[in-house]
């Protein structure tokens, strides 16, 4: 059996964690965890945490748990054993180490994926939680410190790469321009008032990734669609705030996207190919300001690729020929239920699908989300090794031939670029923008 | 013994009642009105329709993905569950002393399947214990709560079964029968047992949740 006290770790340090956690005091803890619970902690929170029978079925939902042989502190109702629950059983009377390592939990061991809420018999929200534990950690200030830049970021710039005012439109125009030597006319039209559709991305496209704007406005060109890009800030729909626990500031920036939208009198918001983004504003933000559902329709980019191929406003012309296997991001997934029409648009685009398994709803998560990429290099191989499973998976659809990874979603790009290298997998990694612009036909004018 | 006897089949026997009916009431009430208060999205997106297709699937053995990938376990919970409600709702003799006290009578069980069913229950028992002991992440996560519960239930299994046959000091163990049996029904609002009346609303939440925003199954 495994002796639990025996499995060592590595001890990573966080300039975050460490020195917020240097102003600690006992009583400062317990005062914000009585605080926190007393004024935020609902019935949701005292019903999860007291119904548990600590059955173990939530285990297997984790691939941090499996892969880290099975160690049961992986286990999400271990996660909570360790965090909340002793929160509440000792009235907030814990001791900053103990709170150091919440926070590490809490941040880096759970990607929030919601997976194990799908294992659980009675449904107990383990993600829920763990973003519980993430706002006491934000009260405290000990929050690890790459992701506290980000959310610093959001805060001072409401972008997620302090990406200036000017370089936003500047990047556009660049972008433009570039595609304009492919397609001499076209355009990303800045301040469209009253466009049909107001196309948002996150902050890292403008700052590393410029090639995905240049593809969407071909895409966005040839279907001949009324669009527009905002030149103000409420342009980048991310939020690494929401995982945080900066619940404010989340509720700030969701504000500002939607209103920018309104400003504009779109029709609907149409996303980049990015996870979390959508889960702030189809899940999260729009809950903090009162919106039972975004206040100006959102649609994915997985959706909106899905009804311009079916309602023919674009056309393939030869489908990528290499064999793709499919990896389902959480957030649009176990999210929002887009897993048939991702599959619709792959194998609309792509000659061979070879599916992984588990997959759809019960896929496993690249280990990425949940903001814990973001939390930087200091956990970068704690976050490829908690992800052994999804190696495993990408070894065997390799195995079966697919050589391209189809992931739409920015977070799980980064955490499956990941896994690919450091487990020597040799998959090429694509998004369904990627594929699309290189196969759709795209006339000289349009 | 008579004494002894009359006071837990009588004022102890109403306590419990109270108790477990009463704390019942409390906890949902109590419960729902702190979610009004604090979880707003409970009642913004709570669904008949999702929340009972979620608990449906989670009731019927066998008919979510987890319980098919553990099946020896899904067939012993299921069968414990059934037997621990049925065997004393439809036992001969608790029905007899309903009626006795109250005039009311139901449909009740053969001793014989009702002994078979106290044995089920006792075993599970043995089994959640032995799987606590020596399944890692189940022992890692269980606390002495965890236990205490596990002995609670199987209290009044086994002095009943041990009252039912006479075997020796059979009059004791009937009183030990009656108070565990209690100790059982009050603890049921106020302990991890609570999931008796809890989970219809946090599996139907979730249920909702994923049905109707997340348009995506939970099961």
């Amino acid at each position: 059996m495994l002796d639990v006290a025996k499995v060592t770790q590595e001890k990573i340090l966080d300039v975050g964690i460490e020195e917020g956690a240097a102003d600690l005091t006992p009583e400062r803890i317990q005062a914000v965890i009585r605080q926190t619970l007393a004024s935020e902690g609902g019935a949701r929170i005292k019903t999860y945490v007291d119904t548990c029978v600590s059955c173990g079925l939530c285990s297997d939902a984790c691939h941090f748990y499996l892969s880290n042989n099975k160690d049961p502190r992986f286990a999400p109702a271990g996660k909570v054993k360790q965090t909340l629950r002793e929160m509440i059983r000792r009235k907030g009377a814990v001791s900053v180490e103990f709170m150091k390592k919440a926070s590490e939990i809490a941040s880096t061991e759970c990607n929030l994926c919601k997976r194990c809420a799908m294992y659980c018999p009675f449904g107990i929200d383990v993600a829920f939680l763990m973003l519980f534990v993430r706002r006491i950690c934000h009260k405290l200030g000990i929050t690890p410190q790459y992701i506290q830049d980000t959310a610093n970021s959001h805060s001072a710039t409401y972008n997620q790469m302090w990406v200036k005012d000017d370089e936003w439109i500047d990047s556009l125009l660049w972008q433009e321009e570039e595609a304009q030597e492919e397609i001499s006319n076209l355009r990303i039209p800045l301040e469209k008032e009253g466009a049909e559709i107001m196309y948002s991305v996150i902050g890292p496209e403008p700052k590393f990734r410029a090639q995905l704007i240049y593809q969407a406005a071909v895409i966005f060109n040839v279907a001949g669609l009324d669009w527009t890009m905002p030149a103000t800030p409420g342009w980048d729909n991310s939020d690494m705030c929401m995982y945080t626990g900066d619940n404010e500031m989340m509720a700030r920036l969701k504000k500002a996207h939607f209103e920018t939208a309104m400003r504009l009198k779109v029709k609907k918001i149409v996303m980049g190919e990015c996870g979390h983004a959508f889960r702030s504003v189809y899940d999260m933000g729009n809950r903090a300001l009162g919106w039972r559902m975004p206040p100006v329709r959102t649609v994915h980019a997985i959706e909106f690729f899905y009804e311009l191929i079916r309602d023919g406003r674009i056309n393939i012309l030869q489908k990528y020929d290499k064999p793709v296997t499919i990896h389902d991001p959480c957030n649009v997934i176990r999210g929002r239920g887009l897993h048939e029409m991702l599959r619709y648009v792959t194998h609309a685009i792509c000659a061979e699908v070879i599916e992984m398994t588990p997959n759809r709803e019960h896929n496993y998560c690249c280990s990425a989300g949940g903001g814990v990429i973001n939390c930087g290099p200091p956990w970068k191989m704690k976050r490829v090794d908690g992800n052994k499973v999804k190696a495993q998976q990408l070894f065997e659809a390799k195995s079966k031939g697919a050589q391209t990874c189809i992931a739409p979603c920015h977070n799980c790009h980064g955490g499956l670029e990941d896994i690919i290298h450091h487990n020597e997998i040799g998959m090429d990694l694509k998004f369904l923008g990627d594929i699309i612009y290189a196969v759709m036909e795209k006339p000289e004018h349009v | 013994m008579h004494a002894l006897y009359n006071f837990v089949t009588g004022p102890l026997a109403w306590v419990a009642f109270i108790l477990f009916f009463g704390g019942m009431i409390y906890q949902i009430t109590s419960r729902t009105l702190l979610a009004r208060a604090k979880d707003g999205v409970v009642f913004e997106y709570w669904n008949f329709y999702y929340a009972l297709r979620s608990i449906l699937h989670w009731i019927c053995p066998f008919a979510s993905t987890n319980s098919r990938r553990h099946p020896v376990l899904t067939v012993v919970t299921f069968a414990f569950h059934l037997a621990l409600l049925a065997a004393p709702l439809f036992l001969f003799a608790h029905i007899t002393l309903i009626n006795e006290a109250f005039g009311l009578s139901w449909w009740f069980l053969p001793d014989g399947l009702a002994d078979g069913f106290t044995l089920l229950v006792i075993a599970a028992c043995i089994f959640f214990a032995v799987r606590r002991q020596i399944q890692p992440d189940v022992r890692y996560l269980s606390t002495g709560s965890d236990y205490a519960v596990l002995f609670m239930v199987a209290a009044p299994f086994v002095s009943g079964f041990w009252a039912y046959h006479q075997f020796p000091g059979y009059s004791v163990v009937t009183i030990l029968h009656i108070v565990s049996g209690e100790i059982l029904l009050a603890a049921i609002p106020f302990t991890r047992l609570s999931h008796m009346f809890f989970f219809p609303l946090t599996r139907g939440y979730m249920g909702s949740e994923f049905g109707g925003v997340r348009m995506a199954r939970d099961w």
